[in-house]
């Protein structure tokens, strides 16, 4: 097998990871482009059998952080204030909607669109951003999420847990200002926590 | 984890969901899932937005950087990966 044919399944998803790390299209094709260049000058370093993937995330992230990051204005990491979980749920689990057999959940469920939640996603700061998308888009472990951001699995799992719950708010809030939903109180169903 | 509650469940629904904890762990909140429904409403919006967060990206790479990407690697592979091309 060669590079191209090892590499190449993994284009798409890489692509669409640059797109949320750099949120400028002309700046996720040039860090596609790259990582791939990089990974292919580093090809003969790489050890077969072990995981490819994480070795290629692992060179878009780097060149992500060394190339673009620094020269972005955007919020650092103490920027996402503290949300609580379970936000989506307070406010919508088991309550009824206005439409006959369908949930408030279900309402506003369906009506997140795709881009919406590429443009919760996009608000969130970078370290909480990347997590996520390691984690639900590109399904990765804590620990290969670990070794690809090279921080320590308990950083992994708190910028999980925060960036999740900030990504609930943002599409809470997209569904309040399209009126899908009304403006709730939290805890109109009781979460034990 | 003998018979969590709800509130020991619901603690622990991202190491759960992302596949995280023990088998026994695991088997011990699927079992209190079982006959709860308010733990059950609340794990299942949390899967449906994973589920959302994952459709939302998926993008096919335009033709066109593909092929500007398989020619710099061609050229590349011709005159050696010497230069830097970053």
């Amino acid at each position: 097998m060669t590079f191209a044919e090892d590499t190449s399944p993994y284009m798409s998803s890489l692509y669409a990871a640059a797109r949320r790390m750099t949120r400028n299209d002309a700046d996720a094709e040039d860090l596609l482009q790259e990582t791939f260049l990089k990974a292919y000058r580093g090809y003969g370093g790489f050890k077969e059998g072990t995981n490819l993937k994480a070795w290629l995330y692992r060179i878009l992230t780097n060149s992500y952080i060394n190339r673009y990051r620094a020269k972005q204005r955007r919020p650092d990491e103490t920027d996402l204030e503290d949300v609580e979980d379970f936000y989506l749920y307070r406010r919508l689990g088991g309550a009824e909607s206005s439409v006959l057999g369908r949930s408030a959940e279900d309402e506003v469920l369906d009506s997140i669109t795709d881009e919406q939640v590429r443009d919760a996603l996009d608000s969130l700061p970078d370290t909480f951003r990347m997590a996520v998308v390691l984690a639900d888009v590109e399904g990765f472990s804590y620990k290969e999420i670990a070794e690809i951001l090279d921080v320590p699995i308990g950083t992994v799992m708190s910028r999980l847990h925060r960036g999740r719950r900030a990504l609930q708010k943002a599409l809470y809030e997209y569904a309040v200002e399209r009126g899908i939903t009304s403006p709730k109180p939290a805890e109109v169903v009781d979460v034990e926590s | 984890m003998p018979k969590p509650t709800c509130e020991e469940s619901l603690a622990q629904i991202y190491l759960f969901l992302d596949g995280e904890l023990d088998d026994d762990t695991r088997t011990s909140i699927e079992l209190h899932l079982e006959h709860c429904s308010p733990c059950v409403a609340a794990f299942g919006l949390e899967m449906e937005l994973r589920a959302l967060v994952s459709r939302c990206c998926r993008e096919p790479v335009p033709q066109e950087l593909r092929d500007r990407i398989a020619a710099a690697l061609h050229e590349m592979g011709r005159s050696g990966s010497s230069e830097d091309v970053g």
